[in-house]
């Protein structure tokens, strides 16, 4: 009975967060975002301080619950481990805690929050694993899926679908999810849930808690007879069952073991018992990857480059149409709420739910070192438009604050810059202007060129005070690949 | 009810289910098995007109090869040679014999699709018009411009023509251009010395524009006696070309002027590039419910083809369906009555009502030096007029619904890096529009529209 109902909201959570990342079109995250504010990272770094009380007296109470339901990384290795359990059954075993690696990465976790390291905290993070996996993974396919529809839809007259482009954010990002899917994979369909009790902080920390959880698994022994069947279903490797001992800081309270035991010798109750402190060490080397899923990576790679070359050859009997390329910006661009990048530091934990939610192919994870797969602005797709505020709605991190349109348009997130060599008025000899008719800001004049000369060229002068740095004027501009205006971010982001 | 009354009713009832259902009996029914409800297009039905100076006989219908099909949807897809021979075939079956064509159309090639499958039919069994298409400034000069019209002819592999047209005078800078493109440098002297030597034996000139232009060329008729004139006339530029752009002529002032001058008029746009027959749901349904058997672009056809001094009225037929009605409207063609006559003016009236931008998809602004989709995105819109997904504002009833497509339909109908927004406004495509669309501001203004749509600030 406690397994269906784990299995249950397990699955139910596991769908709804999983969607949180597909659904482009809002819906869901309107019903569904507080998924994202109740995981545990997130919600350490937006110092949502109800929630981690919560989530600290749910472990207190029952054990490591929070790593069984509402952490979708660990039910995606219980799904891996499921189909692992198909092919070999009772295949698990008791092995010791591997206590100092735990502790070690805790220690790099907590140090990498201190000191505002993005990049590390972002690579460890459970919730954020997923993130990266759902957007580079499953979000290709879903949007496939989607715009099959929408072609089938067009053909039947029916607005009920649209295309969306599917397109690469950063292929740094994209590796790292596809590694980290390929090696969760291996290890949960090999030996269950390694990952939760050796590397992931968030396990350890709820683990210590868990020690101390008021229900819990309990071996009765009168009726225990060794026969180990609950240590070889047990995907956290914590029952030793010869000295009729279970590790709870490693138990993910999965209740797998209850239904197991012939004797009923194993029940979820308030007994005290001696918890298990084995510290042992036992280096076991992580298992190479097969060739089968690197073949596999590979073909998701290939099919994603042939996408985009067929994008390009339906331009027509239309002119050529260069692809935009991005400028060299000093300063990167976050988007506004994130209030500057030093805040974006430290507190985005790189799960991407921004990149999934931004209809404008405005951001993408970040490529550089010290702020690597945390989101950044870049204008060649979309402009961050005026009327649209989904990363500031959907972080969960507090990384990008909630902000309203009407605080959009005062959030000065960069600024422009005017581009001389690469302008239309003077390079082609054309009126032009596209850049001060789209500005939302209104912080662009066309002026002549030739101070004496009022008919000559008009170009672009922009008052930098005004300007908010959404980047309506470098997307909008006619120079190719380079625009003629682009945009510089700001450190720390002003209110105009 | 009384039990008469009853009895009434009961027998009426039986009645009338008996008749409907003897109409459902298939041997009842005249239409159904082996006989189509439209029946045949007879073959030798087609109404003629007489050239009043060769008295050759030319079908009132007259194929536009400007919309000619091509292989795939693809703007850039060739021809589809197949397809259009059968469209030639089926049409000279049917009486039509004359085909206008140009150097310009369908990216240069139509005159060689044409010529191919013309080729294929006795020379003497149709006329071929053909135009000096030399816009450009690049082809303005003497031997530019002498090349193009030789090229014409090895291109339609014919060694005379029989209807040279001057294209589209009066556009761009109307008399200046004029004057560039067949006065300085002697063109159109040198086609007087052509017709003379029979290689073109009919002369003319299509109008679009200033029409001072237009007036000029006719007060010059007694020096080049124009053989014939090619104007744009329909019901809606009859009386209200004005209304639509204040630097058009109606129609009826330049139909008035050749009958005046006894010069036959050769009808183009017709049906506004199909803008007569895309129309509002509500002229669809006064249309129809006069003439159900009808469909709605037969009477713009049979509005143009009414006057007594077109020679031909030419119809850009993509599809066969096209022709094929087309044919049913001409073979023969039924004259408007006067009543048909004020009924359709009505309708001209009701059409204005709808802010349609008036672009017939001629694509001559094509291609925008810049990326954009121009046609496309002003067919969306026009689309969109007619669907009443137009919303004026958020209060409107069907707003959301109306917004959604819109926008979906504009993503799916022009990709997004050829919309509006991209109009830099460099106005290099208003002097190529022979319906002086001022495409840059309509542009502008249809982004607008999509701003608000976007921002929801309607």
């Amino acid at each position: 009975m406690l397994r269906k109902i784990r299995l249950t909201l397990a699955v139910v959570c596991f769908v709804l967060i999983t969607l949180l990342f597909l659904d482009f079109t809002g819906t869901v995250h309107s019903w569904f975002g507080w998924l994202a504010r109740v995981q545990f990272l997130p919600a350490l770094l937006a110092l949502n301080v109800i929630v981690v009380v919560a989530l600290v007296v749910l472990t207190l109470l029952f054990g490591r619950v929070y790593c069984s339901v509402i952490c979708p990384l660990g039910v995606m290795q219980d799904v891996f481990g499921w189909f692992g359990k198909k092919n070999k059954k009772n295949r698990y075993f008791w092995s010791p805690a591997k206590n100092v690696l735990r502790y070690v990465l805790l220690g790099v976790m907590i140090v990498a929050i201190v000191l505002g390291a993005g990049s590390l905290m972002a690579l460890l993070a459970p919730y954020s694993a997923y993130g990266r996996i759902a957007q580079n993974l499953f979000a290709p396919l879903w949007q496939w899926g989607n715009n099959l529809l929408a072609y089938m839809a067009e053909r039947m007259d029916s607005y009920a679908f649209y295309t969306v482009d599917v397109w690469m954010r950063s292929l740094a990002t994209f590796c790292i999810a596809a590694v980290t899917f390929v090696l969760l994979g291996i290890l949960a369909w090999r030996n269950g849930r390694t990952y939760c009790n050796t590397v992931c902080p968030v396990g350890t920390v709820l683990g210590f808690l868990s020690r101390y959880s008021l229900f819990r698994p309990v071996i009765d022994t009168s009726k225990c007879n060794r026969c180990g069947l609950c240590a070889r279903n047990c995907k956290a490797a914590c029952i030793d069952s010869q000295n009729h001992r279970i590790d709870y800081s490693r138990c993910v309270a999965c209740m797998d073991c209850i239904g197991k035991c012939h004797k009923g010798a194993i029940s979820y109750t308030r007994d005290r018992k001696q918890p298990n402190l084995a510290v042992e060490q036992d280096n076991r080397e992580l298992v190479d990857k097969n060739r089968r899923q690197f073949l596999a990576t590979t073909a998701l790679l290939a099919a994603a480059s042939a996408v985009k070359a067929q994008e390009k050859t339906v331009d027509g009997g239309l002119a050529v149409i260069e692809d935009k390329k991005i400028p060299k910006r000093s300063t990167p661009i976050v988007p506004p709420g994130a209030q500057g990048l030093w805040h974006v530091a430290r507190h985005c934990t790189g799960c991407q739910l921004c990149v999934s939610a931004c209809p404008n192919g405005v951001l993408r994870p970040s490529t550089r070192l010290n702020s690597l797969m945390q989101p950044e602005a870049s204008y060649e797709r979309g402009y961050c438009r005026p009327e649209c505020t989904k990363c500031a709605d959907v972080c969960p991190a507090g990384a990008i604050h909630r902000i309203t349109v009407a605080d959009k348009s005062a959030i000065q997130i960069g600024h422009a810059v005017w581009v001389k060599e690469n302008c239309v008025p003077l390079t082609d000899g054309v009126e032009c202007g596209n850049c001060a008719r789209h500005c939302p800001a209104g912080a662009i004049q066309m002026v002549p060129s030739d101070v004496d000369n009022p008919d000559s060229p008009k170009i672009p002068v922009v008052n930098t005070e005004r300007c908010i740095g959404c980047g309506a004027c470098e997307n909008l501009c006619p120079a190719r690949p380079f625009s003629a205006i682009y945009v510089e971010g700001h450190e720390r982001h002003r209110i105009i | 009810m009384d039990r008469r009354e009853f009895l009434k009713r009961m027998g009426v009832g039986a009645a009338a289910t008996t008749a409907v259902l003897a109409g459902c009996d298939s041997r009842n029914n005249p239409v159904t098995g082996d006989k189509a409800a439209q029946g045949d297009i007879p073959t030798d039905k087609m109404t003629y007109r007489t050239n009043p100076k060769t008295g050759e006989k030319v079908s009132l219908l007259g194929y536009g090869c400007m919309r000619w099909p091509a292989v795939s949807d693809d703007s850039n897809a060739e021809l589809d040679q197949e397809a259009i021979n059968s469209l030639v075939d089926y049409a000279l079956a049917h009486g039509v014999n004359y085909f206008d064509t140009s150097p310009a159309y369908c990216k240069g090639f139509s005159e060689r699709a044409t010529g191919i499958a013309l080729k294929r039919h006795p020379r003497e069994k149709y006329f071929i018009a053909t135009k000096l298409s030399n816009f450009a400034s690049s082809t303005w000069s003497r031997d530019a411009s002498l090349a193009m019209y030789h090229n014409s002819f090895k291109e339609l592999q014919v060694d005379y023509i029989d209807y040279l047209l001057l294209h589209a005078v009066g556009m761009g800078e109307g008399m200046k251009e004029y004057e560039a493109r067949y006065i300085d440098n002697g063109v159109l002297d040198f086609l007087l010395e052509e017709r003379e030597a029979g290689r073109i034996r009919n002369l003319g000139f299509s109008y679009h524009g200033d029409v001072r232009v237009f007036d000029h060329l006719l007060a010059q008729h007694d020096r080049y006696h124009w053989d014939f004139v090619q104007i744009q006339l329909n019901y809606l530029d009859w009386n209200h070309a004005k209304e639509i752009n204040p630097r058009n002529t109606d129609a009826e002032y330049l139909y008035g002027e050749l009958v005046k001058r006894n010069i036959p008029a050769v009808i183009m746009e017709p049906l506004l590039g199909g803008r007569l027959s895309k129309v509002n749901d509500h002229i669809v349904a006064r249309l129809k419910q006069r003439e159900p058997d009808r469909s709605v672009a037969s009477w713009a056809f049979r509005f143009a083809g009414s006057f007594p001094d077109v020679l031909t009225v030419l119809s850009g037929m993509t599809y066969m369906e096209h022709l094929q009605d087309n044919l049913r409207t001409f073979c023969p063609l039924q004259p408007l009555t006067e009543k048909e006559n004020a009924f359709l003016h009505e309708t001209a009236d009701l059409m204005m009502l709808y802010p349609t931008v008036p672009c017939n998809d001629c694509k001559y602004c094509m291609p925008c030096p810049y990326g954009l989709d121009i046609p496309g995105i002003l067919l969306h819109y026009n689309k969109c007029v007619n669907e009443g997904n137009l919303p004026e504002s958020r209060q409107a009833a069907n707003y959301r619904e109306a917004r959604r497509a819109f926008l979906i339909g504009y993503d799916r109908s022009v990709p997004r890096l050829r919309q509006a927004n991209h109009c830099i406004g460099c106005n290099q495509c208003v002097a190529h529009c022979p319906q002086r669309i001022n495409i840059p501001k309509e542009l502008q203004r249809i982004d607008n529209f999509v701003e608000h749509l976007k921002q929801g600030t309607l």
